[in-house]
């Protein structure tokens, strides 16, 4: 089990990274789907903490994360002319490069925190770490508005990935109060996004620099 | 321990087979387009007729025009001959052998590199820059592959590095290493060898103008270099040499055919990417190298 | 039951805000639900409840402490908002009254929240909360402020929730079980493995800290401030900073249980002088009156900070400012929004001597201005030299030299703007103000009230609320 769930969080790291180099922004949507279908899976192969609870957490997590807010994002990008980052602010081999070295030192400050013995081969601390960073890295260096929900979105990814550690013990009202949160984050976003399109007749957050001193 | 005589056969049955696997791309390549193609010994007939051939020389030209090529030959073919091949072992093994087989794949590089910029000519020199630099990735991503390697058999020498397979990092070794492969032998995405067109070829604009015998040696030079990488990449995957002489060698055949099959189908699914667009997936091959590495390190260490 | 009431009470008025078709009385839900959640909160205050242990919502004395000035700002703003909404009929208030509505039921709830995750929630649901009242001005830069609004305190308050759980992790490591209510944290934090109580105390304070709107998470304030109307600002300057600085209060008391006191007193008191300066600084520089506010808002903020780094004294004084501050930046947010309402436009280049063209406004725009820069008699005096005598009784002369000096560089910055736009020849970018805008009861009553507050509590701070204040202070403080 932990060698699976090791596997399922390897693969979530390699999807923060193959997402920071993406250039086609339907391309970065899909792999944030994808992470979020690993993402509801795991609940399941973490061991000791079945209650009968787990699988309807897990099923909204996966249908959520891995279809309706995906297809939200996509939504909002039906009226979009361009559907690629054409200028973001940093190479995407600067990027990948960048997004590697934050992923490596993340794990290695989640090896270094004190870990429960039932957690202390399984990478979730520092896989949470690694795609929190990711997230926060993706919004950034991008200036697409809806490559920065994306980052958004990972940075989301690795908190709830955290919060597997805890899902013995925290309820899972608090996990669903979380997933709702970022549902109807997700909603707002799609709508202020179609305003901006709208209003700008673009994408790009570069537009919107008229507010300054 | 290998007689001279294990190691000369094994040495000509590389030189002999090493063109069989351009030809069973290309037949793969011509299945998947619905065409038929050139027979899978192709490469056999235009060896016989280049070498039968005269050679016409640029006046800028020096005898380093047509000696590169012959050195970037005997560098491969010493390459084949420390790269294990299966249970069967490496003609010559000693410790610190595989730094030496990744200086002769560079010397064999260097010397095609310099031979098409003797001509003087301004495609072979634009062919030759971006050949190198693109190695410049590659060659990282190699040698971090071998590094990886070395870590999880705590050796310096091919046959131990790839007798036992390639530990727990194995799947992101092999796709970072079949990458390499991609990229070092011209294969699509990185190069398409079937372009003529000289503003985007790199692989086929530097040997543009050799010809007659220096040319079949290039091909066979290329020939070669494909059956060593893929000869890596198989050993990664399998342990090969851990397994019995008998099992071994069909095992070790089947998958260098499986590998060229798997080249015809990226090279017929695939485009040719844009050249801007080589650093990212070289890069990518590289953090893949790199990844494996720490696994590997994390694990064992 | 008291505190649910004061959560589903505005709740209920969002839902009915939503169904209600009548457009001109559709307002008058702000103020109804105000007084009653008003009511509600003065019996809370004058005759509290017993604490539940281990209950999720309950009024402690923090709550009570500040709950109060929460509910007066909603109250006087339902009123104020009933007049604005009259003049504005050309946007639909629907979704903006119900949010309203929603924010106060959430800031409730927030604030009585005794469980971290559920208080999380509620702070992630303000910060969508205000997402409709941001953009309510529809032009191109509400949603340019709208946008970085989202996206910067959607950052923060994810990494809030990332501390919220390396605390529970330590809890679950410890003694504590993973039980995230305060009382459990506080109790078994002297267990918590110290790497995550660094980690979750640095992502909480970066985390809240960006609701705050402390320097350097404060860049989504000017733009929010700036474009957001009078109204909205008062509740997001006197509300949820209030809420995050509660919150922060909350986590510091967690941490300094488990033998972090120093750690949290230093950090705070870096940040919150970092943010004086920082903001000082802007003040001298902008040229815009609503920005102006909202670096003002910053640096009042880092006066919380400073406070709550200065012991149980200044954490008592800071107490005290957020009532001050909060009653006169209500009394400028809404004299700003007239002001711009009357002008067109809210910067120095177009907009001069309004003194000619709203005199009462003017006069209570720079009524507020010297209340805020700290003039004795009105409160923010008071509550500021509480704060620096905490400071010294600390024995740190060079960090009180600091505070005292962003706060003379913010009273150049502010009077300098201030004064611009009232003094000189009268010049706006409307033309005349004419049915427009006329200096009604409505719009003039609410800031006057929050002025007259703030005299009040300069000169003397009503017993009962001081008592919560001294109690609120005792149950933060770990015996010594």
């Amino acid at each position: 089990m932990t060698d699976a769930l090791n596997l399922l969080i390897g693969l979530v790291m390699g999807l923060n990274l193959v997402a920071l180099a993406s250039s086609r922004i339907t391309s970065v949507i899909s792999w944030i789907a994808l992470q979020g279908l690993a993402l509801g899976l795991m609940p399941l192969l973490i061991e000791g903490h079945h209650t009968w609870l787990v699988w309807p957490v897990a099923v909204a997590t996966v249908a959520l994360k891995g279809f309706l807010i995906p297809s939200l994002l996509r939504r909002a990008m039906r009226t979009v002319h361009i559907d690629r980052e054409v200028r973001p602010l940093l190479g995407y081999v600067p990027s990948l490069l960048l997004g590697a070295a934050t992923t490596i030192g993340a794990v290695a400050l989640g090896a270094m925190m004190p870990l429960l013995p039932e957690h202390a081969h399984v990478l979730l601390a520092g896989g949470s770490f690694a795609t929190a960073s990711c997230g926060l890295l993706l919004m950034i260096v991008r200036s697409k508005a809806i490559t920065q929900a994306c980052g958004y979105l990972m940075l989301e990814n690795g908190i709830y990935l955290f919060g597997l550690l805890l899902i013995g013990s925290t309820p899972l009202l608090v996990e669903a109060g979380i997933l709702l949160d970022l549902t109807v984050a997700v909603f707002v976003i799609g709508i202020i996004v179609d305003r901006i399109q709208q209003e700008f007749d673009s994408l790009d957050t570069s537009v919107l620099t008229t507010l300054r001193e | 321990m290998i007689t001279a005589l294990h190691a000369m056969a094994q040495f000509a049955l590389a030189v002999l087979i090493a063109p069989l696997l351009p030809g069973l791309v290309q037949v793969v390549k011509a299945w998947v387009a619905g065409r038929r193609g050139p027979p899978a010994l192709q490469i056999y007939y235009d060896l016989l007729k280049l070498w039968r051939k005269g050679v016409v020389l640029s006046t800028t030209a020096s005898p380093w025009h047509v000696a590169g090529p012959a050195v970037a030959w005997v560098a491969l073919a010493t390459a084949a001959l420390v790269i294990p091949a299966g249970a069967a072992g490496a003609p010559i093994a000693f410790k610190g052998d595989a730094l030496l087989f990744v200086y002769l794949l560079a010397l064999a590089r260097f010397c095609i590199t310099g031979a098409a910029l003797d001509t003087g000519s301004a495609f072979e020199g634009m062919g030759a820059a971006r050949e190198v630099s693109f190695a410049v990735l590659g060659e990282a991503a190699m040698i971090t592959a071998l590094l990886a390697l070395g870590l999880a058999t705590h050796s310096v020498s091919l046959e131990t590095m790839l007798a036992a397979g390639g530990g727990t990092g194995v799947a992101l070794l092999a796709a970072g290493l079949f990458f390499v492969l991609l990229s070092e032998n011209a294969r699509v995405p990185f190069d398409d060898p079937n372009t003529h067109l000289e503003l985007t070829m790199i692989h086929e604009v530097m040997v543009l103008d050799h010809g007659g015998p220096p040319l079949a040696v290039v091909l066979h030079g290329a020939a070669l270099k494909l059956l060593l990488f893929s000869l890596m990449l198989v050993q990664v995957v399998w342990p090969l040499g851990a397994m019995p002489l008998a099992l071994s060698l069909p095992m070790l055949a089947g998958s260098l055919v499986a590998v060229a099959v798997a080249i015809g189908l990226v090279e017929s699914l695939l485009a040719r990417l844009a050249f801007r667009r080589v650093p990212l997936f070289l890069t990518t091959a590289f953090l893949l190298c790199v990844f494996a590495l720490l696994v590997t390190r994390g694990r064992g260490a | 039951m008291m505190e649910l009431i004061l959560v589903l009470l505005p709740f209920a008025g969002a839902g009915l805000a939503l169904i209600w078709r009548g457009r001109r009385t559709r307002p008058y839900l702000l103020p109804v639900v105000g007084v009653g959640h008003a009511v509600v909160t003065t019996l809370l205050l004058l005759s509290p409840a017993e604490v539940d242990a281990g209950a999720w919502i309950s009024s402690d004395a923090l709550t009570r402490a500040v709950l109060p000035l929460v509910s007066l700002l909603f109250l006087v703003c339902g009123f104020y908002a009933v007049a604005y909404l009259r003049v504005r009929e050309d946007r639909d208030h629907r979704i903006f009254v119900a949010a309203l509505l929603a924010m106060q039921g959430l800031l409730s709830l927030a604030l009585q929240a005794q469980h971290l995750g559920l208080l999380w929630i509620a702070a992630e649901a303000t910060t969508l909360a205000t997402i409709p009242l941001l953009h309510f001005n529809g032009t191109a830069r509400a949603f340019e402020a709208t946008w970085k609004y989202l996206l910067i305190g959607g950052t923060g308050i994810a990494l809030s929730l990332l501390g919220a759980f390396c605390l529970g992790y330590a809890s679950l490591q410890g003694t504590g079980g993973g039980d995230l209510t305060f009382r459990a944290l506080t109790g078994s934090a002297s267990t918590f493995a110290t790497p995550w109580l660094v980690a979750a105390w640095v992502l909480l304070l970066a985390g809240f800290g960006t609701k705050m709107g402390l320097v350097p998470m404060h860049t989504w304030k000017p733009d929010a401030y700036g474009e957001a109307p009078g109204v909205v600002g008062v509740l997001l300057a006197g509300g949820v900073t209030t809420m995050a600085f509660v919150a922060l209060l909350r986590v510091k008391q967690v941490v300094d249980a488990g033998g972090g006191t120093e750690m949290t007193q230093r950090t705070l008191l870096l940040i919150g002088l970092f943010s004086m300066v920082v903001a000082a600084l802007f003040l001298l520089g902008t040229r815009d009156f609503k920005r102006m506010l909202a670096y003002s808002s910053v640096e009042h903020m880092g006066i919380l900070a400073v406070g709550a780094a200065a012991g149980g004294a200044g954490i008592a004084a800071a107490l005290f400012h957020v009532w001050t501050n909060g009653l006169t930046k209500a009394s400028l947010f809404l004299a700003a929004g007239n002001l711009r309402r009357a002008a067109g436009a809210s910067t120095v280049g177009e907009v001069a001597g309004m003194a000619w063209r709203v005199p009462v406004t003017s006069r209570l725009f720079v009524v507020g201005l010297l209340a805020i820069t700290a003039i004795p008699p009105f409160g923010p005096f008071a509550s500021v030299m509480s704060v620096v005598r905490a400071i010294f009784a600390t024995g740190q002369p060079v960090s009180a030299a600091v505070f005292l000096f962003a706060m003379l560089l913010s009273f150049i910055g502010l009077t300098r703007l201030v004064f611009a736009i009232v003094d000189g020849r009268p010049r706006t970018r409307a033309r005349g103000t004419g049915p427009q805008f006329a200096e009604a009861r409505g719009i003039l009553v609410p800031p006057l009230l929050f002025l007259l507050g703030s005299l009040w509590f300069g000169v003397a701070v009503p017993e009962p609320i001081r008592r919560q204040w001294d109690l609120a202070v005792r149950m933060l403080m770990p015996p010594s």
